[in-house]
């Protein structure tokens, strides 16, 4: 009996080293880990809310191989910023579909508030054990929203040694991603046009292909302490503008420059589609640890992250599980830090980034989406856990977010807001 | 901090994973839901989400796990 407990449990910690693995798997045989999740998500003056149930459900199968299923929906609403800065004028703006307009006032920052978009995701994978010590995972995962879909499949291989004390895993993800914007794919660079005009477009759908390799290990450093460390590699080839996002061209007075873009053709507005590389290779260092300190658990984690669009950042995540009797308490602090990508920029002057007779754009590359621009996340977060029977759990949480992009060079009456959001979560896990 | 970052994975793999760990009837605490490296495994999908679609860089944990319009 006791052979058996013991075999048991050595089961259970060869599955927590697995980053490959799933997330539950105390379910006897024949029966399913299931964790469903319902997320309220809102920034705040009346940007993005959210609205994200989710189930996952897992089972072990025969020969130990394993099963693993997610579904997720997301239906957004809101107000995302447009690239352009406030202005100390009023700014008109054509919508994507270029069917009408909408006026930010002096001194605010323009919002698009057409954003609105249901998502669903789908995934799917499956374990297999290949002998005693080596597993190879395969998923596919697919989602669909209004104008995205995504298509995803990764395998992934892991092997234990040292008598199961480490554990090797290496791992490779490809996706195919396309995109079919209302209004259809803006020409780059091109002015935004009054609503009555023809519009700068190109075609209906752009993609994009993002290939992902990863290596890691896992060590088991004493009975209380695991340790991971992951490096990964990813390649993003492909469309990778934002095509809801423009830039303001202004005039030697800082102001849009909207006289002149007029002239150069005629219902143009000061405003060109931004334009990013088409190419992105992305390096990943992760580290991570859990600790068990008795009663409590401690789990930190750190990313450092590093790409050729001269953006890195620093991740740095902190949870620390307070048991009580039978419930727990788990506050969470995340804190991260980003430099901007070389081609992030507030504006476009006219006359030096923009000809001064043509109206045309002379960089190669510029966007001026927020979350390319140096920035800092903080966030702080409490979360509470209580057995509901055997093998359920109920569990909520809450966090908030709060954004500031941290770059100096804004100019003044033209900063960009910080963004302040809230995260309401309630988990229920049980086993069907 | 890359350097350090760096050193630090060569100390972890050059140290002797095999002076490392324990014996399988010592795996009590490791074999807990809570000493899972991913033991909230929804609230970290619902975060990778969220961060995805507010700040410039991703990844780390693992490969897949979908495309999102949001960024």
């Amino acid at each position: 009996m006791q052979l058996k407990k013991i075999k048991g449990q050595i089961s259970l910690a060869a599955c927590a080293l697995l980053q490959v693995t799933s997330p539950t798997a105390q379910a006897e045989d024949n029966q399913w880990d299931v964790d469903s999740a319902v997320l309220f998500y809102s920034e705040g003056d009346g940007r993005v809310s959210a609205f994200e149930p989710a189930i996952y459900a897992g089972r072990d199968l025969e020969d130990g191989d394993r099963i693993d299923l997610r579904v997720v929906v997301d239906a957004l609403t809101g107000a995302s910023p447009n690239g352009a800065h406030a202005s100390s004028v009023a700014q008109t703006f054509t919508t994507p579909s270029g069917n009408s307009s909408y006026t930010t006032k002096a001194g605010e920052t323009p919002l698009d508030e057409t954003f609105r978009d249901t998502r669903v995701s789908l995934g799917a994978d499956w374990t297999m054990e290949m002998d005693r010590l080596s597993r190879l995972a395969l998923g596919a995962n697919f989602s669909k929203e209004y104008d995205y879909t995504s298509l995803g499949i990764s395998a992934s291989y892991a092997h234990d040694f040292n008598n199961r004390n480490t554990t090797l895993t290496t791992s490779l993800g490809f996706n195919s991603d396309s995109i079919s914007p209302e209004g259809s794919i803006p020409s780059e660079f091109m002015p935004m046009v009054n609503k009555g005009f023809a519009q700068n477009r190109e075609s209906d759908t752009e993609t994009k292909t993002i290939t992902d390799f990863l290596v890691g290990i896992t060590q088991i450093v004493d009975r209380k302490t695991i340790v991971q460390l992951n490096y990964s590699f990813g390649i993003t080839d492909g469309y990778q503008n934002d095509p809801f996002k423009i830039i303001t061209v202004v005039d030697a007075a800082g102001l849009p420059a909207t006289g002149a873009f007029d002239a150069f053709n005629t219902g143009d507005l000061p405003y060109v589609y931004e334009k990013r590389p088409d190419s992105r290779q992305r390096q990943n260092l992760y580290v991570k640890t859990v600790r068990h300190l008795e009663e409590d658990v401690i789990n930190f984690s750190y990313r450092y992250y590093w790409d050729d669009w001269d953006i890195n950042s620093h991740t740095f995540d902190l949870k620390y599980r307070y048991q009580m009797e039978s419930s727990y308490l788990q506050p969470h602090i995340r804190y991260y830090m980003q430099s901007a990508a070389e081609f992030h920029t507030h504006n476009l002057a006219l006359g030096t980034d923009v000809n001064q007779t043509t109206g045309k754009v002379q960089v190669d590359y510029a966007s001026n989406d927020y979350r390319l621009a140096e920035s800092e996340t903080l966030t702080l977060g409490l979360k509470y856990g209580i057995p509901m029977g055997d093998n359920s759990e109920l569990s909520m949480r809450a966090e908030i977010i709060s954004q500031a992009v941290t770059d100096d060079n804004v100019p003044a009456g033209e900063e960009i807001p910080d963004l302040d959001a809230v995260i309401l979560q309630v988990n229920y896990s049980f086993v069907w | 901090m890359r350097i350090i970052c760096l050193l630090f994975a060569i100390g972890i793999s050059g140290t002797g994973c095999s002076s490392m760990g324990v014996e399988p009837w010592e795996r009590d605490l490791l074999a807990k839901k809570s000493m899972r490296l991913n033991a909230d495994y929804l609230d970290n999908y619902y975060d990778e989400h969220i961060y995805f679609s507010k700040e410039a860089t991703s990844g780390g944990q693992g490969v897949g796990g979908g495309g999102c319009g949001c960024n």
